[in-house]
């Protein structure tokens, strides 16, 4: 046992307290014929070859490509602190704070949490995290239709699609979900389109509870947000932002242009991508829906000493005391996640944010002219902050071989959106504040090379030439 | 601050100095933004806190240190298996190669990962007793979603629409009414008999045409394995209905009780509980589904494949049409189920057995001991948890279950999981966990008993503890009725600040 205190006279000791010779006693109450068969697993491994095997397992992974992969998850410089403090026992092997006299440290930091991201999307209420922005966008979802009383939600088709499925399967108990179409071409190619979304809105007889667009959208591209919530509201529906809360450093924040809830992913916030998680949902709302927000939520009070002093609250909402009136099931969430983009946030600064951001523009702009340069170009027009689309030809081969040349040209399109014909030879690429000239450089020519000539030269690694 | 002078911290909003900080990233240059619309931009600007690296390091050091966790003390806190978090779990999650490894990265070079995702199935599979495994919901009230959509989408398939009811114990988790509610469905809740387990006559008559799933924690919420599962099992069945079972209990059995080998349909796991992965102060988590044959068709998507040549692959999509489709992003919690995977590996099979016979005899053990003074409403052998009960004690003396766990925190214990569940008057459910001494175990006995002696001896002492923590007990009626939910420089400065 690798971590047990037990002596065998420490196990002899608790048997005769209990008057028993074996531990068996213990569970003769499993009925003989669904007593298990024995587990066929391999025995235990000291931690000398456990750590081995995980070294070896964590090395297959190649982490070494010049990478402009995002879509959703995004690669950032976060200070070392941050994880130094997360390491500290008292945060990460805490539990939930349902005693607040000994909890004062989680619960303050979630406050603070609350507080941070209030500022930064620009919303009245923030709850104390959900999974990822997958689920804090289901449940924006949810609270649309709890909120309306309708059972009909319109998600705009350049909302992520992992976002979109996720919403159907939270909708699979019985509540419509509708796609609004991207528009084909123009200046607006690639973003929600307004027309499509009116008629959907003026369907008789089909009201509609929430409508949700994200901002930036999938494809990297700018939303009219503030005419899409104009729409929205005019149909009686409330208006959901998903978002990206870096870009908020930068971009007008969803309070601003009138959301009613706010979702995203807060994964940029200082967290490692780790292949999918654990990251931080992000959802927000107004003061109005305070009341339908899933979640824990932490408020500030005082003890009985008139001390100030934080406790979970509102808590009529929840499961534990609602069972199947609750806002959602959600119990466990990112609590420690959250602590880390709280942390990431005051070691970065308002100021430092920003830099994050228009550092990341600044490079896409780069990258966007070194790719134009060799024959793959934007695929729209409409503005972007830190991701694009480009029109490479042959993408999908071109990607595959691209690895082989040390770059990671960021997603194959098709995969996503596959019945968009104007993304059929689409990549979507992104820059950030770590994104280095070397890297662009690398895939510039890499690109250039393989555009020649498919497949030839590959090895030795282009981008470790650069270097 | 810190061991010495007050405690409490004001928050990152009043230690901010307009002109602190910075120099983390470099300055752009300043037409970074000139591309970006006017109407798209931020017009006001962002006020958050500014401040050095060594205050905010200061900051959550103290703040951190007002907290209790278990890798400062005990921690048993009922139903959430706080045993201790081994530390290579933490180190194995920050190598480079799984802590960078992006999510959409393809196949061909995630392919430690992949492997590791796939040997934890098969791991989790033979546990379980289960036919497969999706790793995907991020937390045991997610996997509850993921079972119970996954039983719709099996009845639907055999035109089988009628079954709108979910079957509830009463001792269940709030979770599981909850998340009958998400997929759609009614909740009826079945009674508990007077051994504690399930009313099998109440059980048996809410069974019918209309029943698409019962949910069953086993062992109970009460930490007692239910006697009559394979009734219970085979009614189930008999109904046309299918059996969840809620696995935050699943540290009692292992080794001793596969649900699926039972008859059990599907299962989740919580791994921040049986398999050690840290609790963060209320998450994340980890909350793996296994099915049996069944609903294997219906299991979420992606699923992580083997090939022939060894080489690992994720579904593709619309790979498996019959799937209820994603319950989140990407793959899953995978920094969470690294440190699983360490766990596992690190106890093996037999490691496993010991984990569940320590835990239940500790368990057990403890019972024992606090039975010298409290009431142990169902005195027969527990699982990992057991329920005592301060009843007698409020009769005599008024105090209740709640000040005598205010008190256990001036005896410097985290105290144990109150009031849960609502059918035990005054109960506390106590789970030491297999990592916990017997030297430990005898000492918070002790503190109990002490306490139950101070209940008659000096109440007023219990009621109104904590004396010794932080904080007294919080004013929760105004935090409710005025809720202030975030700093606001006027509402926030009202408040008394601590430095």
């Amino acid at each position: 046992m690798p971590y047990g205190p037990h002596t065998p006279g420490d196990r002899e000791r608790m048997l005769a307290a209990l008057g028993i010779d074996t531990v068996d006693a213990l569970f003769a109450d499993i009925p003989e014929e669904l007593r298990a068969s024995p587990l066929n697993l391999p025995g235990p491994e000291p931690e000398l070859e456990l750590a081995a095997r995980l070294q070896g397992l964590a090395n297959r992974n190649r982490t070494d490509l010049a990478s402009f992969l995002g879509g959703g998850v995004y690669r950032h410089w976060t200070p070392p602190n941050v994880d130094q403090l997360l390491l500290r026992g008292e945060w990460y092997t805490a539990y939930t704070p349902y005693q607040p006299e000994i909890s004062q440290g989680t619960l303050q930091s979630i406050y603070e949490y609350e507080s941070l991201l209030a500022e930064l999307v620009d919303m009245d209420v923030v709850s104390a995290s959900h999974y990822d922005g997958a689920t804090a966008t289901a449940e924006a979802g949810l609270m649309t239709c709890r909120a309306t009383r309708r059972e009909r939600v319109l998600v705009s088709k350049a909302v992520h699609p992992h976002y979109r499925q996720t919403l159907a399967a939270y909708f699979g108990g019985g509540l419509e979900l509708d796609e609004i179409p991207l528009v084909a071409d123009g200046d607006a190619a690639g973003t929600t389109d307004l027309a499509a979304l009116e008629r959907l809105l003026a369907e008789p007889d089909r009201p509609v509870a929430g409508v949700i667009a994200g901002q930036p959208n999938f494809l990297g591209l700018l939303e009219p947000m503030a005419e899409i919530g104009r729409l929205a509201h005019a149909a009686g529906a409330l208006f959901v932002s998903v978002v990206e809360p870096v870009s908020l450093a930068v971009l007008a924040p969803p309070g601003a242009y009138g959301a009613d809830i706010a979702a995203g992913e807060g994964q940029p916030l200082g967290i490692a991508p780790q292949y999918g998680g654990p990251y931080l949902g992000i959802l927000a709302s107004t003061d109005a829906l305070v009341r339908q927000i899933p979640g824990r939520l932490v408020g500030m009070t005082t003890d009985v000493n008139g001390k100030r002093a934080y406790v979970m609250t509102l808590r009529a909402r929840e499961q534990d005391i609602r069972r199947d009136k609750a806002a959602s099931n959600i119990c466990t969430n990112q609590a420690l996640l959250a602590l880390a983009a709280s942390i990431y946030l005051a070691t970065i600064g308002p100021h430092g944010l920003r830099d994050v951001a228009a550092q990341g523009a600044a490079r896409a702009t780069r990258l966007e002219a070194a790719l134009a340069g060799v024959g793959a170009p934007r695929i729209h027009r409409g503005a972007y902050l830190n991701e694009f689309a480009i029109h490479v030809p042959d993408a999908k081969a071109v990607h595959r071989r691209l690895i082989d040349r040390g770059v990671l040209a960021g997603l194959v399109l098709a995969d996503f959106l596959p019945d968009e014909p104007q993304l059929e030879d689409g990549l979507l690429v992104c820059a950030t504040e770590v994104t280095t000239d070397v890297e662009i450089h690398a895939f510039a020519a890499a690109l250039e090379a393989e555009l020649a000539a498919p497949g030839v030269g590959s090895t030795p690694l282009a981008v470790e030439a650069a270097r | 601050m810190s061991v010495v002078g007050d405690p409490l911290q004001p928050t990152l909003f009043e230690r901010s100095r307009a002109g602190r900080g910075g120099d983390k990233i470099p300055h752009p240059p300043k037409d970074a933004l000139d591309r970006i619309p006017a109407e798209a931009r931020r017009q006001t600007a962002l006020a958050l806190p500014e401040m050095n690296e060594p205050d905010v390091v200061r900051h959550y050091v103290n703040l951190s240190q007002l907290n209790y966790a278990i890798d400062t003390g005990f921690y048993p806190l009922g139903s959430c298996t706080m045993k201790f978090n081994p530390k290579i779990n933490e180190w194995a999650a920050r190598l480079p190669g799984f802590a960078n490894l992006h999510p959409l990265a393809p196949d061909e070079i995630a392919q430690g990962t992949l492997q590791l995702l796939f040997e934890l199935e098969e791991w989790l599979a033979e546990i379980s007793g289960m036919t497969a495994v999706t790793l995907q919901p991020a937390a045991g009230a997610q996997g509850e979603l993921t079972g119970i959509l996954m039983i719709r989408a099996y009845h639907r398939s055999r035109g089988d629409i009628e079954r709108d009811e979910v079957l509830v114990p009463d001792s269940s988790h709030g979770t599981n009414p909850a998340t009958a509610s998400m997929a759609g469905f009614k909740t009826i809740t079945i009674p508990s008999a007077a051994d504690g387990g399930v009313d099998v006559e109440a059980f048996d008559a809410a069974l019918g045409p209309r029943t698409a799933a019962v949910m069953i924690t086993n062992p109970s919420t009460l930490g007692l394995f239910e006697r009559r599962i394979g009734h219970l099992l085979e009614h189930v069945h008999a109904a046309g209905a299918l059996a969840y079972m809620d696995g935050a209990n699943l540290n009692a059995i292992l080794g001793r009780f596969k649900p699926g080998e039972a008859g059990f349909d599907v299962m989740h796991f919580n791994v921040h509980k049986t398999f050690s992965t840290p609790h963060g102060g209320g998450g994340p988590g980890a909350g793996p589904v296994g099915v049996g044959e069944k609903l294997v068709p219906f299991l979420p998507s992606p699923r992580v494949f083997r090939g022939g040549s060894g080489r690992y692959r994720l579904e593709r999509p619309e790979e498996r049409p019959t799937s209820i489709g994603r319950l989140r992003s990407f793959v899953g919690n995978t920094g969470v189920l690294v440190r699983a995977y360490a766990y596992l590996r690190a106890h093996g099979g037999t490691g496993l057995s010991q984990v569940s016979d320590d835990a239940v005899l500790a368990a057990n053990y403890l019972r024992k001991r606090v039975g010298e003074a409290y009431d142990i409403p169902f005195d027969r052998a527990c699982k990992h948890e057991f329920v005592a009960s301060a009843a007698g004690i409020k009769k005599r003396t008024g105090v209740r279950t709640l000040d005598i766990a205010k008190r256990l925190i001036d005896h410097g214990y985290h105290p144990p999981t109150i009031y849960f569940p609502l059918t035990v008057e005054e109960g506390m459910l106590i789970e030491p966990t297999e990592t916990e001494s017997v030297e430990t175990l005898d000492a918070f006995a002790d503190a109990l008993i002490a306490i139950a002696r101070e209940c008659e001896t000096d109440p007023e002492l219990v009621t109104s503890a904590p004396h010794d923590a932080p904080v007294g007990r919080l004013d929760e009626a105004t935090a409710a009725r005025q809720p202030n939910l975030r700093w606001r420089a006027m509402a926030g400065a009202e408040m008394p600040c601590p430095d």
